[in-house]
């Protein structure tokens, strides 16, 4: 399932950008397991179609640019190195000539055409959010997100149905501060994953409870602005079981740098064995879930004294997900505290 | 920098009664003072903002807070952005103007003496304004220099103070593109047609439009935050029937056009310099005047490629996306002629040359990430990175800041009569432009990678380049300290600085003794 993302370029051209920039030398290397910390010097390994030709856009434009720059710059280190008055160069006095100023406005612009061919295909594609197998909102805090899973129109339209819960930073304080040493998913690493379904269409809405956030996963291919009073959408398909990571892209406060995002990529059977879980937890009620203790799912108000009662205040009441809210857990507020928030 | 009175060939019965010590500067109408004023204004701003880019850099030398708390950071990294874009880069342009215009075009003075009084000593009052509001409670204003509603709406009253300081600095540059349009359009030499007008006036003409144009619109955009914040407007707020994405369309309907507004002059000080250090003119002067008009005219239809992750229709995005890449075009044909200009040229590499080579060969890396990030799938992974830092730093610094330099050094000899020292200037440039790389080349691969714009602290694999850029930046910065000793010393003293210290330079300005005395072209020179 994992997408090869460079066949279309030969690799001749390539080759002759790896010596311009390391990005392009790299591009091989970063292939490998599919999360953020693989990627160094380009762009992350892509796990969706979308991604995929973003990645090869990327790599086709650098190689145009690099061959213009070797073109350009070898002209002009010429001039430098052998038209100088050092070199004992007399100065030529021509100027304008209409051929030549038409052949370089021209060609540049037959270049543009030819980048702008394979750009235009994937403007459409990506705008393309029909007919999901899965609908989820996205709704971007100060300064965690919240995700609810939506009635949908394809084959997994009812299996998460209700879903609902926040996805905060699990990094903890003393890392952030010094204190403790870092773990490897330093600040990428969140309580609840968001979880989704390989080779399905997910549809993720974006909207915000109060300032502008963005909803990014590089290695989905997807960024989207999440709007406050607003809702917008993306979509991704993703091509392999794994772990995805990203985070906030719209500054959004002062912890904007600590509001990651985590896509964890089942299987068809395991999203649904997993949405069974939740979804059973979810009717038996907050006192019984065997949920995670970050993330205990709870009714709106009942659930309300089985939480502690520090949760209560902090949970952003006026911009609740649909149907069952979960509590805040008790946890991520006390960090968020120690933290100044 | 400063003019003095004692050429013997100067006609100098107007210079009766002049006020002397701080009384002179604050009451000049004179525009070779004004032009001095604003570029130590902007000498200023450039050292307030450049440590606020190292405090940063240093919160991010390693992973982890260390030094400032992360709403400090937000503050740093905003009024990094407001000072250098408002304090130092505009008004440096603004400087050049006053200083070069009226020698270039062979006018005694700017048309607006006292207005461009005024339109200076607007500044220090909102420069006083941006550095005060760091000691307000709840600190400067933190939400990144393009003042995005909702977070700006959320703000302390260092919000206030940046409106206002970015109304009153507005204003100032209004009032001085009035007056340089005005300048150009009436006070040039008999014989001077535009078509015969240095390129540097040509690219301020345009510029000064540019600026009419779109000044009013970043005030109107501002005060409706303004109004937002204190008089219960919803302009920006979905619960009163607003949009916050109506704001950026209104500040990037400014912003774009901004962006060319800090580039235009720049290349008006290189296509300068290079004919005159190559001794050979300009390959296509015609083709400059309407590839550098285009790009103004381009300016105002691409403002949304600052925002495809907004959420925009197709159609828009396309619209969007072929608009910036078309300004691939205009950009191109400048590069090409500057090199044709090279081309079998007879060239020597003093100081201005090198900044003017170094500004063509960075500013073109600037300008190919910016043709990638004009693809707009690329741009949605890359949009809100350090990708997109790398990039507006390749044409800001390598490339407005470069060029300013270029000018400083190119026309320093004329305003203080002094050369500068040649090595300590050609050593300026290469550390300037090494330690630039250094500093920035290294975002590309962390933009590429994930790492996200406006964060006080980054996950674990990008702490090597984080470290390395730390470096670059403070290498950078002390690098611009040995500027100021130049600066300093030449005006000071030096090698006595001949009429027209550069071979092959070209131009009114050449005319006139060195130093260029207080008063010049009280009778207008005749153009053939």
């Amino acid at each position: 399932m994992n997408l090869p993302h460079h066949p279309r370029i030969p690799s001749a051209l390539a080759g002759i950008a790896s010596l311009l920039l390391p990005a392009a030398s790299f591009a091989q290397e970063a292939a490998g397991p599919a999360y953020q910390a693989a990627s160094k010097y380009n762009l992350q390994p892509p796990v969706s179609e979308i991604a995929s030709q973003i990645y090869d856009l990327h790599t086709l434009v650098l190689i145009f640019c690099a061959v213009i720059f070797v073109a350009v710059f070898s002209a002009m280190f010429y001039a430098i190195i052998y038209h100088r008055k050092s070199a004992g160069h007399e100065p030529a006095q021509f100027h304008e000539n209409t051929t030549v100023e038409i052949v370089w406005t021209v060609v540049p612009f037959v270049i543009l055409i030819l980048m702008a061919w394979p750009a235009t295909k994937t403007v459409i594609a990506m705008k393309d959010t029909s007919s999901p197998d899965l609908t989820i909102k996205a709704t971007g805090y100060q300064w965690q997100w919240g995700y609810d899973y939506l009635k949908g129109e394809g084959d997994l339209k009812d299996v998460a149905d209700g879903i609902a819960f926040y996805s905060a930073l699990a990094t903890s304080y003393e890392e952030r501060t010094n204190v403790k040493p870092k773990d490897a998913d330093y600040l990428l690493d969140v309580d609840n994953r968001l979880v989704v379904p390989v080779g399905k269409k997910v549809r993720i809405l974006t909207t915000a409870n109060d300032v502008l956030h963005a909803w990014w996963v590089p290695a989905l291919g997807v960024k989207q602005d999440a709007i406050p009073g607003f809702i917008r959408d993306t979509w991704f398909k993703a091509t392999a079981v794994g772990v995805y990571r990203g985070v906030c892209a719209e500054l959004c406060g002062k912890e904007h740098g600590f509001m990651p995002i985590v896509v964890e990529v089942k299987s068809v059977e395991d999203f649904r064995a997993w949405a069974a879980e939740r979804q059973k937890a979810r009717t038996a009620g907050a006192g019984a879930a065997p949920a995670p203790a970050a993330a205990a799912p709870a009714a709106p108000a009942a659930a309300a004294p089985a939480t502690p009662a520090v949760a209560a205040p902090v949970a952003p009441a006026a911009a609740a997900p649909a149907a069952d809210v979960p509590a805040r857990a008790a946890t991520s507020v006390a960090a968020r505290s120690a933290s100044g928030g | 920098m400063q003019a003095t009175h004692s050429h013997p060939a100067v006609h100098d019965h107007h210079a009766h009664a002049q006020p002397t010590g701080l009384m002179r500067w604050i009451t000049t109408t004179n525009h070779k003072d004004i032009g001095t004023m604003y570029l130590w204004f902007s000498f200023t701003m450039f050292l307030v903002g450049g440590i606020l880019a190292l405090a940063l850099r240093s919160e991010l030398f390693q992973p982890g807070l260390q030094l400032v708390e992360p709403e400090v950071f937000n503050q740093l990294t905003t009024m990094h952005g407001v000072i250098m874009v408002f304090g130092a880069i505009m008004p440096a342009f603004v400087g050049f103007a006053n200083w070069m215009i009226p020698l270039q075009i062979g006018a005694a003075d700017m048309a607006f003496a006292r207005m461009n009084n005024w339109s200076f000593w607007l500044l220090p009052p909102a420069a006083l304004l941006l550095v005060i509001s760091f000691f307000v409670p709840g600190g400067a204003a933190a939400g990144g220099w393009t003042l995005y509603p909702p977070l700006s709406v959320q703000m302390g009253p260092g919000m206030d103070l940046a409106i206002f300081a970015l109304h009153i600095l507005g204003a100032s540059s209004i009032m001085g593109s009035i007056n340089i349009v005005t300048t150009i359009l009436n006070m040039r030499a008999p014989g001077m047609t535009l078509m015969k007008m240095p390129l540097f006036c040509w690219t301020w003409l345009i510029t000064a439009y540019l600026l009419i144009a779109v000044m009013p619109v970043l005030a109107g955009a501002i005060t409706m935050i303004l109004t937002d914040r204190h008089f219960d407007t919803h302009f920006f707020n979905a619960a009163g029937g607003g949009d916050p994405v109506l704001f950026q369309h209104v500040f990037w309907f400014f912003g774009h056009p901004e962006v060319y507004i800090m580039i235009l002059p720049a290349f008006g000080i290189v296509s300068e310099i290079i004919p005159a250090f190559a001794r050979k003119p300009l390959f296509g002067y015609t083709s400059m005047v309407y590839a550098t008009s285009s790009i103004a005219i381009l300016s105002f239809i691409v403002w949304a490629h600052h925002m495809f992750t907004v959420g925009m229709p197709a159609t828009a995005q396309l619209f969007f996306m072929y608009a910036t890449m078309l300004i691939a075009v205009p950009t191109g044909v400048k590069v090409f002629n500057w090199v044709a200009t090279m081309w079998k040229g007879s060239m020597t590499f003093e100081t201005p040359m090198l900044f003017a080579c170094g500004f063509i060969f960075v500013f073109t890396m600037g300008g190919f990430t910016g043709l990638i990030l004009a693809i707009t799938p690329i741009d949605i992974q890359l949009h809100d990175t350090y990708f997109v830092v790398a990039h507006f730093h390749y044409v800001l610094v390598a490339g407005s800041l470069f060029a300013l330099f270029a000018g400083v050094y190119y026309w320093l000899p004329k305003w203080t009569g002094h050369m500068y020292n040649e090595t300590l200037g050609k050593a300026h440039f290469w550390l300037s432009v090494i330690f630039f790389n250094i500093t920035f080349f290294v975002q590309h691969f962390l933009g590429l990678a994930g790492m996200p714009r406006r964060v006080p602290d980054y996950a674990l694999q990008f702490a090597d380049f984080n470290m390395i850029s730390t470096i670059g930046a403070f290498g950078f910065g002390i690098t611009q300290l040995l500027f100021l000793y130049i600066v300093v010393s030449c005006i000071r003293g030096g090698e006595k600085a001949a009429d027209k210290p550069w071979e092959g330079a070209q131009g009114l300005e050449w005319t006139v003794p060195s130093p260029a005395p207080h008063h010049t072209f009280e009778t207008p020179p005749v153009v053939r």
